[in-house]
């Protein structure tokens, strides 16, 4: 819950997720053709249409490097040369992806802006002559399009939910630099060019038929004389070729019937007054939303006006300077860090498990149990949620049918669907069918002994292949193993609420924790679809631990008499999603108590800072969050605006402590809870709770909410540099002892400066 | 790989010849094939099976199959049904008390004769102390009245069923939308007028919005006519080949119609029309003709149109079906024995129409014979691409291995025996009725052009198929 917004944006880094080629055999081309070998671009002419095929060598997908460039420049001219070639189809040759967009590495190679700025051009000018192209170009798209086939004169999709298309540069931090930013305002009109280029989001192929992003689209075929997708390519390649035909001849118009509301919308663009008032509405809002800490929407806006106001010439030439300056910023180094982070936090490295999990029993059927319960029933795992009670195994039932349902409203659901996906499920009261279970996860209430009861109970049920995972926030995974019959089975799986939507797994093992037992968890959370960090056992593992200090913090900070409210706006203007305050309302004021005693326990001194009385009086007062309806502030049904809750006044004041000058700026704030946050992430890894630093920021951002645009604790200590984190700290330290405290880590680093967590 | 590739690109011409052949000269199956089935022999004799009772069709009849809208559109599903019933009665002549059940097929149902069955047999005169009951099961509905029918006589329960099937597509029952309905039945239960005006005051007017009965696969929601022309596009079946196998659909309907030979239909006195004597959708056109029509499913590059997909048709058809013993006790000369028979069910999207496939080697193995023995291949033609979609699976070994789990493929049935007198592109095919023309179509096909076993196959809409052997009944 916490992070959910953040998480939102990130999530859409999908678009870039590669699609695994399936077993493609290399056809062979039985028409005359161009039999230059080429490494990435061949083309073969089938009566006067060229069939391009683009198939980059030992690559899943198709990236936009310099090779691929220049022999797609090669591979035109010839066309344009050729007087047998009336027409050309571009197609790839990996099903399911087109281009994945620009090479993120050859942009990370680049040194200067200048040399960003060049790549650009040199991918404009081709694009250009490609959209000018007497010769009509038409490009099939199979998951994933991007500007090369905008510049096409004609597109054909594939229909299916794989098939997005979309401009997810904005999530990396930087624009479409190909004319992306020119070429989209005239093809789908400035409003919805301006919302698919600031939040790089998908587009369904049906959506994109309706909006004009594609021109035809083409359903998947099923099983016939050959594998369904190889023939699917093939029937793609055929009816593309028809219309390559019809429009070389004339016959078919590229040019799409545009709706009553579309020609309003490109009527009203071309008063300068209402041009004027649409960007900066668009400003307004991205300048709300992002409070200054992305560069690159409102860069983008730049570039869009520019083209429109002063010509394509000048927008040109914007969007390439603008797009080599975005590729420089910490930003979208940034950004670009947690996408390499999430894509090695989408692999198993523990190698396939023995026995695939295909039976799932969850114990609890409360918010968590649930949740666990709907993304694994969606993915095709049988479920049993059990719970003790069966008002709460109806609560759970529903919340799991619910959270389909609303799939269903959106459309990425048929009801159909819907309801076979839901008897995947089975919800009851007893152990029944547990000895077929592949793996438990128990998300019972966080209690000690509750579990170890749960636990015992189990293993006298399920078979000895069976995995027993533990859904916790805190608990050490060791000690709910003590009284384990087979303590190499026991595992934790620490998933965020809502589980629906929080993409991130945390995998906990302990040091009898076998290696199958750990591939067997990773394979499951993989197929639930989550970004999993594996860490080692200990209080608090990763995610709460780091957590704590900074929930620590806030309780002080509030004691010295700042108010919630100001709070908040300091943390979100830092970039975090939701407000520190606000943030301990929605995890649960009994919850934050918990975790504070247990691991103020554990850690002792260096989590001290604020006064957990606090939290202790506002649950003896009901005060529990959101849940309760009241905690910091009061929330209540339908009401947007939530206002503070006054009752909280008395107990502040009572634990008011004077604040101390010399760290009291807003800055000071700000840094004092990211610092100890910073901190104690990076004393994880000194500990080996961690293994890598980029499961660090992917376990942070993706389930706690730092800032993205920081890219993590670990990036942002290379970005900001560790000496200056360092001098932070130790002025918080004097100011407070030892809670700030640098770990040996970190002052390592500052101490030599060469030292980077990313290499 | 490059190999099943030149193969497809082969075989289509020759496909496209085959069929343009057979269109011209339709029974005219050079002397040797002719001469092949009669020397050839069987490897089973006959499929009696020791212990279990025959089971013979001693007659079968049918209404006119008429395009949808015309003479039978202000009648009453049962009324059609009625015609078929009284005309199995005139040809039969059974005394109406010795049939101890009748069972009828339809799928779209009058909501005021949801037993359909029942209520045609009583107007039909039928005694009222005949049980009837109604099934469904899509295109496939009269092949489960029949095998239902053969299930109470093989148990015994029964000597002596009529099974048969209606639909009439010119009337469809269209509801009001569910909150339109909802109001209504509120205001049903209101007792006061404050409660009733409550009730109505929630009237909005978009309720009259009506709900039509659905087209499409409720599993997918693909209408079946795209998911024809994606079945086709899966096995590269072209237009050219699915117009020409219309057309000799058309040609040999034609021609049967012409030649007397679907001596299976009865006249029928439609009250306030003129007596309809004969199907009214067979239409030989031209291929230049067909090509001229735009896609009518998947626009504009689809390949299945109007001309080769089969026709909204109003129909009934009824068979007279008895345990051997009692038929001839009562002197009937039986036409056929109804032998083997098989459902079968696969993928609803992609698979849709494949039906046949999978029942036809499934019923053979079933029956203990091959695709040699058959002399009378009776299949069900919904569009011109699924049936071609179904040789090409048939002709294919890679399907067979990776998609039905055989060695080998099943290979194709000769066309000289497909259909001989047309099919239900162009005969028509009244979704409930079609399975008792394809019997009786075989039957009279064995009787007529020699031979003793005959295949009939369909498929039906929620991917499933049904598929069973008749054998001619002994001159």
């Amino acid at each position: 819950m916490v992070a959910c917004r953040a998480i939102g944006i990130l999530g859409r880094f999908s678009a870039f997720r590669i699609l695994r080629s399936r077993g493609y055999i290399c056809r062979n081309f039985t028409e005359s053709s161009a039999l230059l070998t080429r490494t990435h671009i061949n083309y073969g002419v089938k009566g006067d249409v060229a069939v391009i095929r683009i198939n980059s060598p030992n690559s899943k997908v198709n990236t936009l490097n310099k090779e691929l460039h220049s022999e797609f420049i090669e591979v035109m001219n010839e066309i344009w040369a050729s007087d047998q070639i009336r027409s050309a189809v571009l197609i790839s040759s990996k099903p399911g992806c087109f281009i994945a967009g620009a090479d993120i590495n050859m942009l990370a190679a680049c040194k200067t802006p200048q040399e960003v700025t060049q790549i650009s051009q040199e991918a404009q000018r081709t694009f250009e002559k490609l959209e000018k192209s007497t010769k009509p170009v038409v490009a099939i798209l199979q998951s994933h399009g991007d500007t090369l086939a905008v510049s096409c004169q004609y597109r054909i999709a594939t229909k299916d939910r794989k098939t997005v298309l979309g401009t997810p540069e904005v999530l990396l931090g930087i624009l479409p630099g190909a004319g992306g930013t020119q070429r989209l305002p005239k093809m789908v009109g400035v409003p919805a060019a301006f919302d698919m280029m600031l939040t790089g989001r998908n587009i369904r192929a049906d959506r994109a038929k309706k909006m004009g992003l594609v021109d035809q689209l083409v359903e998947p075929l099923g099983p016939g004389l050959k594998p369904p997708e190889e023939r699917t390519i093939e029937y793609l390649e055929e009816v593309a070729i028809t219309f390559a035909k019809g429009l070389a001849d004339k016959k078919i118009s590229p040019k799409r019937d545009k709706g009553l509301v579309e020609k309003l919308t490109a009527y009203a663009m071309t008063i300068p007054f209402v041009r004027q008032q649409v960007y900066k509405k668009v400003e307004e809002k991205v300048r709300k939303q992002t409070k200054g800490l992305y560069p690159a929407p409102l860069k983008i806006i730049d570039v869009v006006k520019t083209g429109i106001e002063q010509g394509s010439d000048a927008g040109y030439l914007s969007e390439s300077q603008k797009f080599g300056e975005l590729a420089m910023t910490k930003e979208s180094k940034a950004l670009m860090g947690l996408y390499h982070g999430q894509v090695l936090c989408k692999k198993n490295k523990f190698g396939a498990p023995q026995k695939d999990v295909k039976h799932l029993a969850i114990l609890g059927a409360g918010l968590m149990g649930a949740g666990i319960a709907q993304v694994s029933v969606d993915k095709g795992l049988k479920t049993l949620l059990k719970d003790a009670t069966l008002t709460g195994l109806g609560r759970g039932q529903q919340q799991v049918f619910k959270g389909l349902n609303d799939k269903v409203k959106k459309k990425a659901l048929t009801s159909f669907e819907r309801d076979s996906i839901f008897s995947n499920l089975t919800g009851q009261l007893d152990y029944q069918g547990f000895e077929k279970a592949d793996m438990v996860i128990e998300a019972v209430f966080e209690d000690l002994s509750l579990k170890h009861r749960v636990l015992k109970e189990v293993e006298a049920v399920i078979p000895d292949h069976c995995v027993f995972a533990s859904n916790t926030s805190a608990l050490p995974i060791s000690e709910i193993a003590a009284v384990s019959k087979r303590p190499e089975k026991v595992i934790g799986m620490h998933y965020f609420s809502p589980v629906d939507k929080m993409q991130l797994l945390e995998i906990i093992t302990t040091e009898k924790t076998s290696k199958d037992t750990s591939a067997s968890a990773v394979a499951v959370g993989l197929k639930q679809g989550k970004v999993i960090i594996v860490v080692k056992d200990g209080p608090g593992f990763y995610t709460t631990r780091c957590l704590a200090p900074m929930m620590s913090e806030v309780i002080r900070i509030l004691q010295e008499g700042v108010d919630p409210k100001k709070l908040d706006s300091l943390t979100t203007s830092f970039g975090f999603p939701v407000g520190a305050a606000t943030l301990v309302d929605e995890v649960g004021v009994d919850v934050a108590k918990h975790v504070a005693e247990d691991l103020g326990k554990a850690f002792g001194e260096r989590f001290g800072g604020g006064n957990p009385e606090l939290l202790t009086q506002m649950v003896s007062k009901g005060f529990l969050g959101r849940k309760s309806g009241k905690g910091f502030y009061i929330y209540q049904e339908g009401v947007k605006n939530k206002n503070l809750n006054s009752d909280m006044d008395s107990i502040l004041a009572s634990l008011k402590i004077p604040p101390k000058s010399e760290v009291s700026s807003d800055e000071d704030i700000q840094f004092r809870l990211v610092t100890s946050f910073v901190n104690e992430a990076v004393m994880c890894l000194q500990e080996g709770i961690l293994a890598t630093p980029a499961e660090g920021d992917i376990g942070a951002v993706f389930g706690l909410g730092f800032p993205p645009c920081l890219g993590g604790p670990f990036c942002f200590v290379d970005l900001y540099g560790a000496q200056k984190l360092v001098d932070r700290l130790k002025k918080y330290e004097a100011a407070y002892g030892k809670q700030f405290t640098p770990c040996q880590l970190l002052a390592d680093h500052a101490n030599s400066p060469n030292k980077k967590f990313y290499q | 790989m490059t190999a099943i590739l030149t193969y497809a690109f082969k075989n289509l011409p020759t496909t496209s010849k085959w069929a343009l052949k057979f269109s011209i000269r339709p029974l005219s199956c050079s002397s040797q094939l002719r001469a092949a089935p009669a020397v050839q022999t069987k490897t089973k004799k006959t499929l009696a099976k020791p212990n279990i009772r025959n089971i013979v069709v001693v007659d079968g009849v049918r209404t006119p199959f008429l395009l949808s809208g015309t003479s039978y559109k202000d009648l009453m599903p049962h009324d059609v049904a009625r015609a078929a019933l009284t005309g199995l009665l005139h040809r039969t002549s059974v005394p109406k008390e010795v049939v101890d059940y009748i069972i009828f097929g339809t799928v779209i149902q009058e909501v005021k004769t949801s037993n359909v069955a029942r209520e045609a047999a009583l107007g039909a005169g039928f005694s009222d102390k005949t049980p009837a009951h109604t099934v469904t099961m899509a295109c496939i509905s009269a092949n489960q009245a029949m095998t239902t029918g053969v299930g109470l006589i093989a148990s015994g329960q029964c000597d002596v069923v009529v099974a048969g099937g209606v639909e009439l597509m010119s009337d469809i029952p269209i509801r009001h939308s569910r909150k339109m309905r909802k109001l209504m039945l509120d205001l049903n239960k209101a007792k006061s007028v404050g409660q009733r005006l409550s009730v109505i005051s929630k009237f909005r007017l978009n309720f009259l919005a009506p709900e039509l009965p659905a087209v499409a696969e409720f599993s997918t929601s693909e209408t079946m006519g795209h998911s024809a022309d994606r079945l086709a596009a899966a096995f590269a079946v072209s237009r050219l080949e699915q117009d020409e196998y219309a057309l000799r659909s058309h040609s040999l309907a034609k021609k049967a119609q012409d030649e007397g030979l679907l001596s299976d239909v009865v006249p029928f006195k439609v009250p306030g029309k003129d007596t309809v004597t004969k199907d009214n959708g067979i239409r030989p056109s031209s291929l230049e003709q067909m090509a001229k029509l735009k896609p009518a499913f998947i626009r504009p590059y689809g390949t299945v149109t109007a001309a080769n997909s089969s026709f909204l048709t109003d129909g009934a058809s009824a068979m007279l079906i008895m345990a051997e013993e009692k038929a001839l006790a009562m002197g009937y000369k039986p036409k056929a024995y109804l032998r083997d028979f098989m459902y079968v069910s696969q993928d609803p999207k992609d698979q849709l129409l494949l039906g046949p496939t999978y029942a036809t080697p499934k019923v053979l193995e079933k029956a203990g014979l091959t695709m040699n023995d058959i002399d009378a291949f009776e299949f069900h033609e919904a569009f011109s691409g699924q049936i071609l979609a179904n040789f090409k699976a048939m002709d294919s070994d890679w399907f067979a291995q990776n998609y039905m789990g055989r060695k080998t493929k099943i290979g194709l049935p000769p066309l000289e025996k497909f259909n001989n007198w047309g099919g239900s592109l162009s005969l028509g095919h009244p979704f409930g009725a079609t399975g008792c023309r394809l019997v009786m179509a075989a039957a009279n096909r064995l009787r007529k052009e020699g031979g003793q076993y005959g295949l009939v196959a369909a498929c039906a809409a929620g991917g499933q198929g049904h598929a069973m052997i008749v054998e001619a009944y002994p001159k």
